[in-house]
Parts: structure tokens; C-alpha cells; sequence
């Protein structure tokens, strides 16, 4: 019943280039969402076509996390980009609407960081059988 | 020309959740918006350090008020995709049912609220009267007015028997002869024409490459509306999205007076065909793998990214909701417009601050 | 036509029964079904300590030993997920809605 989702990895140096030709297909931006594993950053990049999911990731170590903004392409993604500065402290280099961390009012600043209890990398899923 | 910064929220009367917005204002024309959120934020994407699988079905339905229903529901259909989990048909179509009520409670809850921001009381306590005859059967049929509580992984905890189906179908022939009057009031009135005709117009390129989702998209042209991915009981069902191609306040406001109208024609369809039969599967097991679920909210599509690896709890649970897709589609709209405008394009976009933040 | 859409509604309801209820002039009128407070029966139950461990918020703790029954009620937020897992029926769901406290407190039944 579920189409394929199975993400796409690809490395930080290639990200605008893949959001590119997304975006010529006509693709929209659906989310970016960030999750803090044990010794690094996982971003997924999701985009729609039609109904039809396309999944990018990318893997930041924790110690050194930076990746570029794609708001050159998506304007719309800015917000997603400053949600992820504010919780994360994920810095996205290019950032061309920057609230620098005033979007999210919070008193803990980062606050989803890094935490103890994280599992490492998970392996990959399953194929999931009766689709 | 000197420029004011004027405060706008997070208490206002015209807003139903706390945002913020500093407009930046040339006389009476706003030149920027800049917004800041964080008011209502519960960190609840990390509570599932703490909760497990089958607890967080109670928190998913708490991430808003407004929309609660299908938070549950599409928290139960994630799950259910990641573990291969068969819910029973009668199931899909007692969610299917509650859904479109939920629809129908929030849209009149939005019509409300639109009515209030511009000035017309009478109106907003009309539509919120003819709000609590949905919420009467609601409250019959799940136990809760604004919280369900009804879903669970595997299924739904109550059954609608034969006896209560007859109810709610008289009850929804009494609704909709009310709801005639008040979408009457909505899309003829002269006054409410004059403050939405032509106000915030989003063309449809702009409304696509902005990202945005539900009625704002289709008030602009775009025929997107996640139910038509099939899930629950819709691939049973006959519905086509209710678009319009004006892209301004006023389309997006006959938008939803024609979403209601189809959800109670979705209501009938689905108690007219509803199965027999259980209503819940077993749940055994624990959850591994990762899945990215879409479903369609009163306010546009919900994504739910969930990721797993085998224990109680569940790694990663991330929810894009509507309202964060259509922010940058709202920040936009205020851009040049006047300041007397700015209640009517704040809730143009039927903001839902809590599911923003979580 | 455009300036008169009102006009019909506000005519038919001028001369309607109003749909509000005065309460607490009036009686509440009750929905069945309605999830409400939790009602504990001493007599029935056997403190197994199951509804304590599904409990999703933890309003509720049953000691075995001394056989004390304490809910938090500002806790409780009526799912009813004890009430379908007793074994020994001695929980329900009332009708009746919580009422605005000062202080948190707890309730405690001893069956000894």
C-alpha cells in the first residue's frame, strides 16, 4: 500500500545539486527533519511530486555540523532551516532569512542536542512485506 | 518615510494561539513581518524518550486541540505501516467518520473565528452554535468533545452502533440546513465580500513554490488534497477536492464552506457502506524500521516521520503540520498589505500555533 | 440580495428557543457516554496493580501489600484505559466533570 521510501544517502557536498534537479522536475518541499543520533546529525530532505515522496539524506558529524542552505532554490525553506539552528544548533551556511535563534523562544537553547540515551546509526529497515 | 514596529501578539484578541509578529509599518501599509514563535512549545517530539509507542498515541492526539483526531490517526496509521499491522475495515471507516467531523468542527471553528476578525460577532456565535450540534454527537459517540480519545494502535477503542448511525445521519440533516444559512452569509454578504474579495492573493505559482498545503492550495488552483492517497477508508469513497482559482481571502474562505459540505456527504458515503465486523487488532511486538506517513488535516498535509529500532520507545518522532507550511505563505501575504488587513491575513491561513511548535 | 443574508438568520432565531442552557440555574444536561471522573469501587477490586501499569500518565498507584488504591485526579485525563483493562470491574467512567481544586492532593482508598 506504501509506495518505496527508502531515502536516498548523499553526501553535504552534493545537496544543492540534487535539490536542483529536483526542483526542475517540479518537485515541492515537504520538510527537513533533523535527528540527533549518537555522534552525528541525520537531515531528511523530503520532496513531493504528484503524491510521490522523494527522500534525501545526509549525515553531519555532531562535532562539526554545517550544511547549506537551499533557500536559494526553495525559498520556503527558510523555516525549517532556523527550526533546526534553534533546536539543533545545526548551522546551515547561506542562510539568506536568518533570525539567528530568535524564532524559537525557549528558555534551554538547542534544547533536542545531543542527549545520553541515543542508539547509534540503526541499521536499514526491513523491506516491508504485503505492500 | 520613518518606519513604526508594531507588536502584534502574542495576546491579541483576533488570534486563537499565541504568535508573534513585529510589523514593521509605514503609515498604515506594513512593510515586513517578522515572526517569533515559541510560546506554546512543549517539547513533545522529545517526550518519546519517555513515553512508549503505545502510550504516545495520548500525546500525539494532545499536540493540538483543534485538529486532535487525525493527530491520533495518523500516529496509529504510521505505526501500524512500520509493524505490517491489518486494521480491520470497519475500523478505517469509523476513523474515516470521525475524521470528517473533526473536519467539520474545525472549519466551523475557523469560519468563527474569520467572522470575529472582521468585526461580525453575530455570525462568529452563529457558527460556533452550529459547532456544538457536531460536538454533541462527537462527545455521544467517543466520550470527549475536543480530545477523542478513540484511536488506538491496532484499531479504535469504541464501536458506532446501528441505532447511533441512525442519530447522526438525522442529526446531520438538521446541520446541514443550518450550515445553508451560515455559508449563505459567508459567500453573498456584502460586507464580507468587501473585506476578503481581493485581499492576500497568492497565485498559483506563488502558492506552490511557497509550499503551501490544504485550502490555501487549492483556494489558489491547485487540485492537491492528501486524501486522495487512499488511506483509511477513502479509496472507497467518492471525493474530488473543492478548489477555486482566485487565491484571495475569499476563496479560501468558500474553500472551506465547500470542504463542509463534502464532509458530510463523506459522512453518509461511509456510514452508508460502513462493514461489520471487529474493530482493533492485538498490537504484539515492538516497532523497528522508519516510515514518513502523510494524511490531510482540516488545515492541509500533515507528515509524520517516525523512526524506530526495536525497542519501547520509539527513536524519532517528527511531525511537519500544516500551519509550519503555510507560515512562510502568511509572512508573505503581509508584505504590502494594510495594517486593518493584517487579522483577516493571519487568519487567512487558519493558523494552528500549537501544532506548529509541539 | 447581498445586503439581507443575515437578516434571515437573525429573524429565525429572534424567534427561537435559545440553545444555551443556564446552567447552574438549570440542570446540566449530561451527553451518555461521556468520559468524566474515574469511579473506584473499594468492594470489587483485588489490587493486581494492572491499571497502575497502563496507566499512560501515572495518575493512578496501587500498593498490594497494604492495599491502598490512590489516584491523582488532576493527573487523570479520563482515556479510560484502566477501566478496560480491570479484571475485577472495579473502575468506571462517570459523567460527572472534575472540579477546579487549590491544592494538588490525592485520593486514597484502603481496602484493609
Amino acid at each position: 500500500m506504501m509506495p518505496d521510501q527508502t531515502p536516498e544517502v548523499i553526501d553535504t557536498s552534493n545537496l544543492l545539486e540534487r535539490v536542483r534537479a529536483l526542483r526542475a522536475r517540479g518537485c515541492r518541499l515537504v520538510q527537513i527533519c533533523a535527528t540527533a543520533l549518537l555522534d552525528q546529525f541525520e537531515l531528511t530532505y523530503s520532496f513531493d511530486l504528484n503524491g510521490l515522496l522523494s527522500n534525501l539524506r545526509a549525515r553531519i558529524p555532531a562535532g562539526d555540523p554545517r550544511v547549506p542552505s537551499i533557500h536559494a532554490i526553495y525559498p520556503c525553506a527558510f523555516l525549517y532551516e532556523n527550526e533546526m539552528h534553534d533546536l539543533f544548533n545545526i548551522q546551515v551556511e547561506g542562510m539568506i532569512v536568518d533570525f539567528h535563534g530568535n524564532l524559537y523562544n525557549t528558555s534551554v537553547k538547542f534544547a533536542f542536542g545531543q542527549t545520553k540515551a541515543q542508539a547509534p546509526a540503526p541499521q536499514p529497515a526491513p523491506a516491508p512485506g504485503g505492500n | 518615510m520613518a518606519r513604526t514596529i508594531i507588536p502584534f501578539g502574542p495576546q491579541h484578541p483576533v488570534l486563537p494561539e499565541p504568535v508573534h509578529l513585529d510589523l514593521v509599518v509605514e503609515d498604515e501599509k506594513v512593510v515586513e513581518a517578522r515572526p517569533s514563535i515559541g510560546f506554546v512549545h512543549r517539547g513533545l517530539e522529545k517526550l518519546v524518550e519517555k513515553k512508549d509507542y503505545v502510550e504516545f498515541v495520548y500525546v500525539a492526539e494532545r499536540i493540538c486541540g483543534i485538529c486532535s483526531f487525525i493527530h491520533g490517526q495518523s500516529y496509529c496509521q504510521a505505526i501500524e505501516a512500520m509493524m505490517n499491522i491489518p486494521v480491520p475495515p470497519r475500523a478505517r471507516y469509523l476513523r474515516t467518520v470521525w475524521g470528517e467531523l473533526s473536519r467539520i468542527h474545525s472549519h466551523l471553528l475557523w469560519l468563527g473565528l474569520m467572522a470575529d476578525a472582521m468585526g461580525f460577532e453575530s455570525l462568529f456565535m452563529h457558527s460556533w452554535r452550529a459547532r456544538e450540534r457536531v460536538l454533541n454527537i462527537v462527545e455521544a459517540t467517543t466520550g470527549g468533545r475536543v480530545i477523542f480519545g478513540s484511536c488506538k494502535i491496532g484499531g479504535v477503542r469504541r464501536d458506532i452502533e446501528a441505532d447511533a448511525i441512525k442519530n447522526i445521519l438525522s442529526e446531520l440533516e438538521i446541520i446541514e440546513r443550518d450550515l445553508d444559512g451560515i455559508t449563505r452569509v459567508f459567500l453573498h454578504d456584502n460586507s464580507v465580500k468587501q473585506r476578503l474579495g481581493g485581499v492576500g492573493v497568492l497565485s498559483r505559482q506563488e502558492a506552490y513554490d511557497l509550499g503551501c498545503v490544504g485550502p490555501v492550495l487549492r483556494a489558489s488552483g491547485v487540485a492537491q488534497d492528501m486524501r486522495k492517497l487512499g488511506y483509511a477508508a477513502y479509496q472507497e469513497l467518492d471525493m474530488e477536492p473543492v478548489t477555486r482559482l482566485e487565491g484571495d481571502s475569499y476563496a479560501r474562505c468558500a474553500v472551506r464552506c465547500g470542504e463542509l459540505f463534502q464532509s458530510i456527504s463523506l459522512i453518509r458515503q461511509a456510514l452508508g457502506k460502513i462493514p461489520p465486523g471487529e474493530i482493533a487488532v492485538k498490537v504484539n511486538g515492538n516497532p523497528n524500521g522508519e516510515i514518513i506517513t502523510r494524511t490531510e488535516q482540516p488545515r492541509g498535509e500533515v507528515v509524520y516521520c517516525l523512526k524506530a529500532t526495536g525497542g519501547r520507545n520509539l527513536q524519532r518522532f517528527r511531525v511537519r503540520t500544516p500551519t509550519f507550511a503555510n507560515l512562510p505563505a502568511m509572512l508573505k501575504l503581509l508584505q504590502g498589505c494594510q495594517l486593518a488587513d493584517v487579522p483577516v491575513l493571519v487568519l487567512t491561513i487558519d493558523p494552528c500555533i500549537s501544532c506548529t511548535e509541539r | 440580495m447581498p445586503y439581507f443574508q443575515m437578516s434571515r438568520l437573525a429573524l429565525k432565531w429572534a424567534f427561537t428557543k435559545p440553545p444555551t442552557t443556564a446552567y447552574p440555574f438549570e440542570p446540566r444536561r449530561a451527553i451518555a457516554g461521556s468520559r468524566g471522573q474515574l469511579v473506584f469501587t473499594k468492594d470489587n477490586c483485588v489490587y493486581c496493580t494492572v491499571c497502575a501499569k497502563k496507566c499512560p500518565t501515572g495518575a493512578l498507584k496501587v500498593d498490594r501489600a497494604q492495599k491502598m488504591f490512590i489516584i491523582e485526579r488532576l493527573r487523570c485525563i479520563s482515556c479510560a484505559c484502566c477501566v478496560e483493562i480491570c479484571p475485577k470491574n472495579s473502575l468506571s467512567l462517570s459523567t460527572d466533570h472534575g472540579f477546579p481544586v487549590t491544592t494538588k492532593t490525592s485520593e486514597s482508598y484502603c481496602g484493609s
